[in-house]
This record gives C-alpha cells, sequence and structure tokens, in this order.
C-alpha cells in the first residue's frame, strides 16, 4: 500500500517535512493554500530546492524562519483548561497556527504528523512546551493513530495529501481513509467534538462564483484528485456528525502568511526571476484568508461545536481582491518585482492541460508548473458569502488583508 | 352570482370523476404540483363528435384548496392556444391559492388534440372548441361551483377567442376577462401575419405543424429568455410524434383567414358579443410578438374601451413564460372582486382630496391663454439659430412674432382637424425641437389632440417599442423621420411637416402636410376641459425600458406655473432653450425663447459661441440647458467673443436640467455668465421640476457637511422642494426595500416621493408599473433615494435600484463615488456592487483623468480593466476615509456608458454587469 512506502503526505499542508514521492518537501498547498494558491504556486517549479541546488544569484531567497519566529511567552499560555486536543497535520503553516492558538487558550495538544513538529515547538516557550505532544505517523496506520487519540477529548484534522498532480489512489488513501480511520477511531476512544478542515474546492467545478454560500460538497463536480478526496472526506465527516460525535467543518480559502513556504514564497521566488504572470488582466476577483485568521475560526468552531456542527463553513478575510492585487501586494512587501507578464487564460489552459498529461506518466518528479485546474482557478472569481459562517461562529477576522500585507512586510525586510 | 358549494344533485354526465392524470409523467412537471394534474371523462356535445366520451387532461388547484380548508372566491380558467398547453399556466395555478387577499381555484385546460388532452383524430371548428370547453366546465362542476364571483378567463393564443366564446355561451357564469396576446378579430381585408401566413402555405403546413415539430419550435423560440432545458421539454413533451401533433396542424388550419373560412362567421360573433358584455378586463400584453402584432392589441383596447392594460416592455408572444403574470393578475382580481383597496383609485382620490385642500391652485390659466392675449404683439415669440457660417457665426434662421405664431397655430390647427386629427387623437411629434415643433405643439393643444413625445434619443429601437406603445393614429415628422417610420413600421398616418407638394406627400406616404393652407376657414375651437389628457411624455430609458408619462391640460399647466413661480419667468422674459422639456414652455410663460445652433439629439453639441449668438439674438436672461452641453461650453468658452461674452453676462438665471452638476462645472459656467443666479433643478420626467439649488446654496451645504450638519453630505444636494411640489422620503429597511410611511427626518435614507399639482397623471398602459409607483396614496415613488439634511434640504444619493446589498447592510453608491473623485487622476467614478444580493462587495469604476495613468499615451484611449497598484490604492483609501467603505476593486473604462438623452446618467446595471464579468476572469471587453 502506497503510506506505506512513504509515497503520500500526511502533513496537512505541511511544508516542512518530506512528504512528495520525490522526497521534496510538500509540493502543493492543502486547506491552507487552497483554490487560488496551487494556481500562483504551480507556475514555479520547486523553490524549495534550493535546499539541494546552488541558488541562482538573481532569485530571492525566503528568509531562514528560524530568524524570524516568534516564541510563545509563558504568559500568554493561561491556565489549563483540563482538555486535550488532537491536532492532525501540525506541522504546516496552518496546523502550526491551530496548535499555538489552542495553547494560547490554555488547551492541551496532541501533534500528529509523519515528520518532527520542529517549528511548532520552537514557537512555545517552556510552559507552551510542557503542553505539547507529540505523536509522528500517519493517518492510516490504525495503531499510530490510537495511540495519539489516547486522552484526547476532541480533535482537528487538518492532515491531508494536497497537491494538483499525482494518481486518484494516493488521495483517496490519505483523504479518504484517513479520515475514515480517524473518525471512526475517535468514537471508539470516546472522542466527542471533531473539527474537519475541508476547502471550499469541494462545492464548486471551476467556473466563477461570486459571493457563494456555504454549499454542500460534491465529489462529482469538484475538479482535480484532491478536491474531489476532500470532498469525500467532508462528506464522511458529516456524515459522522450526531449527539454523541459532533463534527464542525471549516473550509479556509486561500490561506497565506508570513514564512509560507506554500503560496507566499513560491510567489515572491518566482516573481523575483520575472516569471511570475497573471492571467488575464488578474482581474478575478478572490478570496483570502490571513493564516491567524484561518487557525482562529478553526479554534472558534471547536468552542461553538455546538452551534457550528453538522454543517460546512468557508471561511475566509471577507475581503475579495483581485489575482492581480493579491500577487502584486505580496511582491511589493516583501521587495521583488510586481508580476507585469500577461497571458490569455485560454491558452494557459491549454498548456496546463498538455503538462498535466506529461507529468502523469513522470510521477515522481516536481509538481507540474501549470495544470488546466490551476489555470482555471487563476482565471475565474471565487469568493463567498460570510454572514453565516460569521454569525454561526460568532467571529470576525481580526487581521485585515492590509494589515496582513504589512505583516508580510515586517517578516520579508524586517 | 351564489353559487352553494356543492349540490348533491348534481346530473350524472355532468359531474365525472375527477382522478389524477395518467400523463403526468413520475418525475413529474417542473413547476407543477402532482396534485394539480388532472383528468376527466366528458361526454361530447360538439358537432363534429356529439356523443363521444372524451379524456381531459388539465391543472386544477381545487384538491389542495380543500385539502386546506380554503374556499375560493371564483374561478380562474385559463385557456391556452397553439401549440401550448395547460402547463403555460403553472405559476398562476401555483399561486392560486395564497395570491391576493382571497384564494381562486384555478383551472388550466389542455384542450381536446392538445398537451396531454384526448387525441380525437377530427378537425375541430372554432365552434366544436367552444363547445368542447363548455362540456369540460360543465363536467368539473363549474356550473355549479365556480365560487361566489363566477367564473373569469384567462386567455392567450386561440384561447382568447374559444374562452371568450364561451363566455358568450355562459353569461351568467363569466365575470372577466384577462386576456395576454392574442386576436379577438382578423379582419376581411386586413393580412394575417407573415409568420402564419408561412405556417397556412399549403406545402409548409402540413409538414411545418404536423410532420415536424417546426411550428412546435418556432413558437417556443419567441421566449424571451434563456429557456430551462427541462422547461422546454416539457413544452415539447405532449407533442412527440406527429399523430400526437395533429392538433397543432387543426388549429392551423381553422385560423379564419378570411370571410370564406367557416369559423369566420363564429370570430365576428365572439368579437361584437366581447365589446357589448362591460365585463371587467385586463389586458397583459407582450409587443414582442410577430404574430399578435399592434393592430390586435389596438383592435382589442378599442373593443374594451375600460380595460385595465399593462405591456410587459421587454416580453413577447408567451408573455405568460416571459414576465411573472400571476402577481398582476391576482392583484387585479382581488382589487376587482374581492375588495382588496384598489390601489391606483386611492391614489387618485387622495390626490384629488389634496389638491382641493392645497392653498395655493396652480394650472388654472390655460396653456394657450397667453398665445390668445398676444396675438396682436409683433415682438418676436420664438426664433431658430442657423447653422453656423465659416465664421462661426448662426444667423437667425426663422423667427415668428407673437401674432405670426399665434396665426400658425390656428393655421396648423386648421390643418390638423382636416387631415383628421381631433380631441384625443394621439399625435406622435417627430420633429427637431425650434419654431415648427412649438407650432405643432400648441396646435395639438389648440384642437385637444395627445401629443406623444418621444425623443430621438432614445434610439431606433427605443423609439419603436415606445410608439408602438403608445399606438399613436398620426405621426407627424420631417423628411427623415417619415423615411425612419416607414422603415421601422411606426404606427400611425403620416403628416410632413414641411411643405404640400403632391409629389412630395406621395413620397413619404403622407396624407396631409403642415404647411398647407386649409381648404375651410378655422371651426370653432374644441372646448377642452382641463382634465383631458394632454401629452404623453417618454421617459430616456436610463432607468429601464422608456415608459409613456401621461399629462392633462392642467398639469402641463403647473409645470409652467411651478417654473414660472420657482424662476420669477414673466412675461417679457427671454429664454435660451437648450434643454427641449422647459422650453417649449416659452409661448406659455409668455417668454420669447430662442434655439441655439446644435444637434438637439447630442446636449454636447452645444458650443460657448453657439449659446452665445443664441442668447445675444434675443437680449436672452435666461438659459436652459443640460449639464453635458454646459460641459462642451465650458470646453469651447476660449472661442468666444467679446461681444458674446458680453451677451452671456447679460443673462440673469442659468438652469441647468437632467443631472446634478458638480460644483467645479457650476464654478466655471458662473464665470462665463457672472451676472446670472445659477440653478439646478431636481426632477424626472414624471415630475419636472421637483426641488431646485442654486450654486450659493450649494456651497452652503457642502460647508454644512464639512462641518458635520445633521444629515448634510452622503449625497448631491438638491436643495428645497420647488413651488407647489412637496418631498418627503420612505426609509429602507436592511435588504433595501422602501417602507410605506412618509417622513422629513433629517438623516434617514429612503425612497424620494413627490407629490406636485404638475406631476404626472399616470403611466400609459402601465398598470402595473403604475400601481407601484403609486402605492403611497397621493404621492409618486421616484425611485431615487435619498435623505434630509437638518435644514431640510433633500440630498440625493443615487437610484433604489443602485444601491449596494452588502453583507454589512444596505449602501448607496453616491458618497463613495464623490470620494473616489477627489483623486486626481480620476475624471468620473461610478461604484457598483457585484455578486448576489445580501453579500454583494462594493467595486469603483473610473474614468481616468486626462494625462493619468493607465492611458496608453497623451490622448490615447485608456484600456478597459483594472487599474494600475498605486492608483487602486489611492482610490481605496479616499473612498475609506470619507466613507468607510472598503472598495473590493478599481476598475477603469474610456467613458462609462451613459442615456443617451442626457449624456449624463451612468448606466450603473450596464457597468455593474460588465464589472462582474471582469472580475469574473476572463477577456476583458469595454461595457
Amino acid at each position: 500500500m502506497p503510506w506505506n512506502r512513504g509515497s503520500h503526505a500526511a502533513d496537512g499542508n505541511g511544508a516542512e517535512g518530506p512528504t512528495t514521492p520525490g522526497g521534496s518537501p510538500a509540493a502543493a498547498p492543502g486547506p491552507s493554500g487552497e483554490a487560488g494558491a496551487p494556481s500562483a504556486v504551480a507556475a514555479v517549479p520547486r523553490p524549495a530546492a534550493a535546499a539541494e541546488a546552488p541558488p541562482r544569484e538573481t532569485a530571492w531567497r525566503a528568509p531562514d524562519p528560524a530568524t524570524r519566529r516568534r516564541v510563545l511567552p509563558d504568559a500568554e499560555a493561561p491556565e489549563e483548561t483540563g482538555r486535550t486536543v488532537l491536532v492532525t497535520g501540525a506541522s504546516g503553516m496552518l496546523g502550526r497556527e491551530v496548535a499555538l492558538g489552542l495553547i494560547r487558550g490554555g488547551h492541551r495538544v496532541t501533534a500528529f504528523q509523519r515528520s518532527d513538529a520542529k517549528a511548532l515547538k520552537a514557537s512555545l516557550g517552556e510552559r507552551g512546551r510542557e503542553r505539547l505532544h507529540q505523536h509522528r505517523g500517519t493517518l492510516t496506520d490504525p495503531d499510530a493513530v490510537e495511540r495519539a487519540l489516547d486522552g484526547a477529548d476532541a480533535v482537528i484534522h487538518l492532515a491531508a495529501k494536497v497537491s494538483v498532480s499525482g494518481p486518484w489512489e494516493e488521495y483517496e488513501e490519505a483523504n479518504v481513509r484517513g479520515t475514515r480511520v480517524l473518525l471512526q477511531l475517535a468514537r471508539w476512544a470516546g472522542v466527542r467534538d471533531v473539527v474537519y478542515v475541508s476547502s471550499p474546492s469541494v462545492s464548486h467545478a471551476g467556473s466563477s462564483f461570486m459571493g457563494q454560500a456555504n454549499e454542500p460538497a460534491d465529489p462529482c463536480a469538484a475538479r482535480g484528485n484532491y478536491a474531489r478526496s476532500k470532498a469525500y472526506g467532508e462528506r464522511l465527516a458529516l456524515e459522522a456528525d450526531g449527539e454523541d460525535l459532533r463534527v464542525g467543518v471549516v473550509r479556509p480559502h486561500l490561506v497565506w502568511g508570513p514564512g509560507d513556504t506554500q503560496l507566499v514564497e513560491r510567489i515572491l521566488e518566482r516573481a523575483s526571476r520575472g516569471g511570475l504572470p497573471l492571467l488575464d488582466q488578474g482581474a478575478a476577483l478572490i478570496d483570502s484568508t490571513y493564516v491567524t485568521n484561518a487557525a482562529d475560526a478553526i479554534v472558534r468552531c471547536l468552542e461553538r461545536i455546538d452551534a457550528a456542527h453538522g454543517r460546512p463553513l468557508v471561511v475566509t478575510n471577507g475581503e475579495p481582491r483581485t489575482v492581480g492585487e493579491l500577487l502584486t501586494g505580496m511582491c511589493r512587501a516583501a521587495g521583488v518585482p510586481e508580476p507585469v507578464r500577461r497571458i490569455p487564460s485560454p491558452l494557459a489552459r491549454l498548456a496546463g492541460r498538455v503538462i498535466e498529461k506529461v507529468w502523469e506518466r513522470r510521477p515522481g518528479e516536481d509538481e507540474p508548473p501549470m495544470t488546466e485546474f490551476l489555470a482555471e482557478q487563476l482565471s475565474t472569481a471565487h469568493w463567498f458569502d460570510q454572514r453565516e459562517t460569521r454569525e454561526v461562529l460568532d467571529w470576525m477576522p481580526a487581521v485585515s488583508i492590509d494589515a496582513g500585507m504589512e505583516r508580510l512586510r515586517e517578516y520579508y525586510r524586517g | 352570482m351564489a353559487h352553494t358549494p356543492s349540490s348533491p344533485e348534481r346530473p350524472a354526465e355532468r359531474s365525472a370523476p375527477r382522478t389524477p392524470s395518467p400523463a403526468m409523467p413520475l418525475r413529474g412537471w417542473p413547476g407543477v404540483a402532482r396534485e394539480h394534474s388532472r383528468s376527466v371523462r366528458v361526454v361530447s356535445t360538439a358537432e363534429v363528435d356529439a356523443g363521444a366520451e372524451r379524456t381531459w387532461s388539465y391543472l386544477d388547484n381545487l384538491g389542495e384548496l380543500e385539502r386546506r380548508g380554503l374556499t375560493p372566491a371564483g374561478t380562474l380558467l385559463c385557456v391556452h392556444g397553439n401549440p401550448t398547453w395547460s402547463y403555460l399556466w403553472r405559476r398562476v395555478v401555483a399561486a392560486g391559492a395564497d395570491a391576493g387577499n382571497r384564494p381562486w381555484r384555478v383551472v388550466a385546460v389542455d384542450q381536446l388534440e392538445m398537451g396531454f388532452s384526448e387525441r380525437t383524430g377530427l378537425q375541430r371548428g372554432l365552434a366544436d372548441r367552444i363547445a368542447d370547453l363548455g362540456d369540460f366546465t360543465a363536467a368539473i362542476g363549474l356550473d355549479e361551483q365556480a365560487g361566489e364571483h363566477g367564473v373569469v378567463t384567462l386567455a392567450h393564443d386561440w384561447g382568447g377567442l374559444i374562452s371568450q366564446g364561451w363566455g358568450a355561451a355562459h353569461p351568467a357564469l363569466h365575470a372577466g376577462r384577462v386576456l395576454t396576446n392574442t386576436a379577438l378579430f382578423q379582419p376581411e381585408d386586413a393580412e394575417v401575419p407573415g409568420a402564419l401566413k408561412l405556417a397556412l402555405a399549403p406545402a409548409v403546413h402540413g409538414p411545418g405543424t404536423r410532420g415536424t415539430t417546426a411550428f412546435l419550435d418556432v413558437t417556443l423560440g419567441l421566449h424571451r429568455h434563456r429557456w430551462d432545458p427541462e422547461v422546454r421539454a416539457t413544452y415539447r413533451s405532449p407533442y412527440l410524434t406527429a399523430e400526437r401533433r395533429d392538433g397543432i396542424r387543426g388549429f392551423v388550419a381553422d385560423i379564419p383567414a378570411d370571410a370564406e373560412h367557416p369559423s369566420h362567421p363564429e370570430m365576428r360573433r365572439i368579437a361584437a358579443a366581447v365589446a357589448t358584455d362591460g365585463l371587467p378586463a385586463l389586458v397583459l400584453w407582450g409587443p414582442h410578438d410577430p404574430v399578435f402584432q399592434q393592430r390586435y392589441f389596438d383592435d382589442i383596447l378599442r373593443r374594451l374601451p375600460g380595460a385595465t392594460v399593462h405591456r410587459f416592455e421587454k416580453a413577447g408572444h408567451l408573455v405568460a413564460e416571459d414576465e411573472d403574470i400571476a402577481a398582476p393578475v391576482f392583484a387585479w382580481l382581488s382589487e376587482r372582486f374581492t375588495g382588496a383597496r384598489d390601489v391606483v383609485a386611492e391614489h387618485l382620490a387622495r390626490r384629488e382630496a389634496d389638491e382641493s385642500e392645497a392653498p395655493v391652485s396652480l394650472g388654472d390659466r390655460p396653456m394657450l391663454a397667453e398665445l390668445d392675449e398676444r396675438s396682436e404683439d409683433d415682438s418676436p415669440a420664438v426664433v431658430d439659430m442657423g447653422r453656423p457660417d465659416r465664421r462661426g457665426v448662426s444667423p437667425v434662421a426663422r423667427s415668428l412674432s407673437w401674432r405670426e405664431l399665434a396665426a400658425e397655430v390656428e393655421r396648423t390647427a386648421a390643418v390638423l382637424r382636416e387631415a383628421g386629427v381631433a380631441r384625443g387623437t394621439r399625435v406622435s411629434l417627430m420633429v427637431p425641437p425650434g419654431a415648427r415643433l412649438t407650432t405643432l405643439i400648441y396646435a395639438c393643444l389648440r384642437v385637444g389632440a395627445i401629443i406623444v413625445v418621444a425623443d430621438t434619443g432614445l434610439g431606433l429601437k427605443g423609439l419603436t417599442t415606445a410608439l408602438r406603445g403608445a399606438s399613436p393614429e398620426f405621426l407627424v415628422g420631417i423628411p427623415r423621420a417619415l423615411l425612419a417610420a416607414r422603415a421601422m413600421r411606426w404606427p400611425g398616418r403620416r403628416i410632413l411637416a414641411g411643405g404640400a407638394e403632391r409629389s412630395r406627400l406621395a413620397l413619404f406616404g403622407a396624407v396631409a402636410a403642415t404647411d398647407a393652407l386649409p381648404s375651410r376657414p378655422a371651426a370653432e375651437p374644441e372646448l377642452i376641459a382641463s382634465n383631458d389628457p394632454a401629452a404623453i411624455l417618454y421617459t430616456s430609458g436610463s432607468t429601464g425600458p422608456a415608459k409613456g408619462v401621461a399629462y392633462t391640460h392642467r398639469q402641463l399647466a403647473s409645470m409652467r406655473d411651478a417654473i414660472q413661480s420657482t424662476y420669477r419667468i414673466e412675461s417679457g422674459s427671454a429664454l435660451v432653450a437648450g434643454f427641449a422639456p422647459f422650453a417649449l414652455l416659452g409661448p406659455a410663460l409668455g417668454a420669447t425663447s430662442v434655439t441655439p445652433a446644435m444637434d438637439v439629439t447630442q446636449p454636447k453639441t452645444l458650443s460657448a459661441r453657439a449659446l452665445a449668438q443664441a442668447a445675444r439674438a434675443i437680449d436672452a436672461t435666461v438659459v436652459f440647458a443640460s449639464p453635458a452641453a454646459l460641459v462642451n461650453v465650458v470646453a469651447t468658452a476660449e472661442e468666444l467673443t467679446a461681444e458674446e461674452r458680453a451677451a452671456l453676462g447679460r443673462v440673469r438665471g442659468l438652469l441647468s436640467a437632467g443631472a446634478p452638476l458638480t460644483e467645479p462645472l457650476l464654478r466655471k459656467v458662473a464665470e462665463l455668465a457672472p451676472a446670472a443666479s445659477i440653478h439646478t433643478p431636481y426632477g424626472m420626467t414624471e415630475a419636472l421640476p421637483v426641488s431646485d439649488v442654486s450654486l450659493e446654496q450649494i456651497l452652503e451645504a457642502s460647508d454644512d457637511a464639512g462641518q458635520g450638519v445633521e444629515g448634510s453630505g452622503n449625497g448631491v444636494c438638491v436643495g428645497t422642494p420647488v413651488y407647489g411640489a412637496q418631498i418627503a422620503v420612505t426609509p429602507l429597511d436592511e435588504y433595501g426595500a422602501p417602507g410605506s410611511e412618509p417622513t422629513h427626518r433629517p438623516a434617514l435614507t429612503g425612497e424620494i416621493l413627490v407629490r406636485a399639482p404638475h406631476m404626472k397623471d399616470h403611466y400609459d398602459r402601465l398598470w402595473w408599473t403604475e400601481r407601484t409607483s403609486v402605492s403611497v396614496p397621493g404621492w409618486h415613488r421616484t425611485g431615487d433615494i435619498g435623505h434630509f439634511d437638518a435644514s431640510g434640504r433633500l440630498w440625493v444619493e443615487g437610484r433604489l435600484a443602485h444601491v449596494i446589498l452588502t453583507a454589512g447592510g444596505v449602501l448607496s453608491p453616491v458618497a463613495a463615488e464623490s470620494a473616489a473623485e477627489t483623486v486626481e487622476s480620476v475624471r468620473r467614478a461610478a461604484v457598483v456592487g457585484v455578486g448576489p444580493a445580501g453579500a454583494q462587495v462594493p467595486v469603483a469604476v473610473i474614468e481616468p483623468a486626462e494625462g493619468a495613468e493607465g492611458r496608453r499615451g497623451p490622448g490615447r484611449r485608456p484600456r478597459a480593466g483594472v487599474v494600475g497598484h498605486d492608483l487602486l490604492e489611492r482610490v481605496r483609501a479616499a473612498v475609506r476615509e470619507a466613507t468607510g467603505v472598503e472598495l473590493a476593486a478599481v476598475l477603469q473604462v474610456p467613458e462609462h456608458p451613459t442615456d443617451i438623452r442626457h449624456n449624463s446618467k451612468i448606466d450603473r446595471p450596464r457597468l455593474a454587469a460588465w464589472a462582474g464579468r471582469v472580475l469574473s476572469g476572463g477577456k476583458v471587453r469595454t461595457p
């Protein structure tokens, strides 16, 4: 079975661990870098290859996260609630923020992922570290999951195989079967509350939409293996919802933030070499979510599970912006040249389709630079009606897009 | 007529059991409740197959009414045409139990050979079909239990004659009629419409109607919107084989195209009966119909002079499919039969009461009074300026003294009478502003004819729709207009505005010419009542399809008085007519008027010199102009000679009407006419003017806004009501819907309401629109939104239809637009919403200023699309700071789409749709 050979990623939007078959770090945005993310990303040939190959002189390089890390002071970790939450995929950017948010809220956290959640540990003070336990393993290994669930009262499930290419079987294994195993074992372990972190791509077919409500997942319509497998996973999660096990579903859309290797740093690296194109005018209006807003909403979903369980909730900043503005804003924040090249989207789609086909025959390689799905995502509007989400969660994003850009600036320039 | 709810002694053959229809497939018909689909066995009494038992399929909400314990007020009997079936009425059937103030039973029948009723294989003529319908209504028990108010027929196409034939045969039951596109009469000497002629041609008839689905598909092709494929498939589902389509062939064969046709006498009888029974009637019409064209509509209105009429301007043959007719049908039934308040009648009663109590009476003096009194006066009354020569000097092209004008009006009135124009005749005037148009207008008023004025600014398509709507009996036009009239087949007998040479008359197909000498001396003038209809003026179409606005003589005279009193225009004033609607009042005001040299359909063609020369020609004291014209006047001011400047310097009053003017432009205008008090009235075709504000007041208001005086700001200050007018607002709720309580409280945003002696009488043949516009009795709902400030000044925030329904609440765009316009690179801005109502996000669409970034080079047009990042940030910051509104995006266009008449009202719905497309990604075109 593939996962036994270690050929899929169980690391959430895992950025740090080796996940893709080729042994390079996770190749694509996860629930974090949803929808629009892969697009921008896909245009970028492996930036992390910088670790192995000598960097080009002109290329921008991401700063070492260790030099930018802010440690959660013990003073910000209040008295314990006595509650233990299992977080799967805690090594990714969003998983890390969720774990930090829980610890900040006084919970104990069990982090479960394949790689070592080094960054998470390094972000914690002494007191925080005491509240963090790590289990390493894959989701489809029932024994490992059972061990991780030991003592857990609630589960936040972020781990998934996130990519834009690769055979369906791998996605099914990680995202469908992995979810099924986790839900079953959680129920047996007496867990009461589960938050399944999904993706808005589970409910749409790739065409433009504006102000969409929280539509049900539709695996048949979902585009690409990732979205389809997440759609099946979400259905499993919502079917498991009931009075004894309450399951909430949060779908953060296009998550970004400082140190984000999935989306932001790929854009910056690519743009620095003058290779970041805009499809058409980059005028498609898209929603995005600053990473701490997404993490807050996920934690909030667990806190408000009484009201929030049993239905999917798309989470965004609620500030739709054009693709061009987001990309330009990120580049300006980091001080790299902004995108100027434009390619017509039909051309990009055609190229994407061809490239996809080629990549299918070359498994184990890099992510393809452009897929049809990505071209669609970059050139079509997708933004959401946040009224239901905000009302159910009784939550508002704390960091606006402008403030988020400012944080990027501080991180990359400061 | 009272009917007992059920009678135990019903004759057996008259009450065949009603059973669910076996026709409805398991998956159902979209929009039809399963319990509404029924079938019944009926014994025929029709001549063609008397005694045979037939199975009828139909829709009926009786089961639902019984299940819910509701007693219907009456029965609505819906009769379809060819080749539709009861499915056409599904929305009416579905609404029957809950619409209006009382439930109605709704029965929609499938006629034999049609829909899912039986195929008899017989050719059923009109008389057979009427007997069939009677057999059917008897079988379902309508004779005994139609309900308290009897049967109202609702019909389309062939259903019109059949249902009305049924009505004539059931006078005790038939209580009213609702007609959608249909014909009641086909004159022997008139040709049937081309489309039907083709279907009747022997080579086409059989194959076109029965052998193939051509007739069916062509009819369904008349739907004016995109079909839902499932609905279209359902329409086609009863007609899948040639045998099943035999009824379509039969109906076409039965069209009484000439007097020899066997069904012709029956048609003649029915058409006569309809005109004499005096039943309440509602006519709902789709004008875009190649089959039932204008003349059938006019014929129906002639037969039913008391009918309530609404034309759905965008609808066609399948009006019941194109529009939601259930709402107007049940509203009308409630008002006519079951005691709901008659909205329009209540409005009229309220208005009459208001006016009798009003402290001042306006409009008492007839429009022609001034002209009559001055018929011996040799001073100039109307002056036309000619095209400028090479030095840019316009000569006086035509000048009429008061004496000459009075004589011309009398002569023209006599010509019109001779041509057949009489009191109440609708006459469309297609003549450019100037002395000739002025003469014609006053001649029509003299005769008592109703002037139909549809501005060429509507464009040919818009004009055609407008003229068909009003169906004028005469069209008076210059040669160019008459040629267009022929090409576009505008209605009305033609009268040439010009000389009466026989060859010219023939050339233009005209029956008379205005410049002819009447053969008889002028007859005694008609006695015109002040409440007689005087004019139908068309709206600009910037706020939906152009609507005809009807005015009485008194209302026109009140408009004159409002202007006279507000602007102190007296006998002896001299005005430049750069804005037609007001200018035509010149002779009624007793003021000399001059038409400057310009293309009046293009306001922006008025140059500073043309304006000044016109002013100079009559020593003008007052200038009327539109904002677009003033923009060009200011832009060309450098060309003025010293004399021309001096002429403008003598102007005492300058009015800019049509749309608000920006403060900087007003200041530049003030420099050109330093002695003039500058005013911008606010108003609409339905009430002109409503309020007035001077430049000084605008400056004062903007100071107040700066100092935070309650209600100041967030909009364009349009001042206080003009003489005789009142203004109120009905505050909007959280969904952007206005309430029904008019208020003057400051700082509350609501829909602006107007009442004034000079506001419209009603919308012409637009009952449903009229009903909405007067839903607050005594007032006209303008469709604009705004609020008062603490000083009682009105601030307009834009159109009700343009509010942006964001997740955070209702947002009106005007304040955000003004804020965006403070950014240097922005010439003009419109803020529109994209996305679904309730979750919309605001987007600014700007016109970049000359030389701003985004232009490809000096003087080049900027591309349409997103603006650069820096400009985006500046505009967003300016709007955020001034209003707190967070723009999702900033787009640019070379030029905003505007209405043609004023060249000033931005077409926001079009812009919003364009912005939605751009922001959905993909190729960017210009809006």
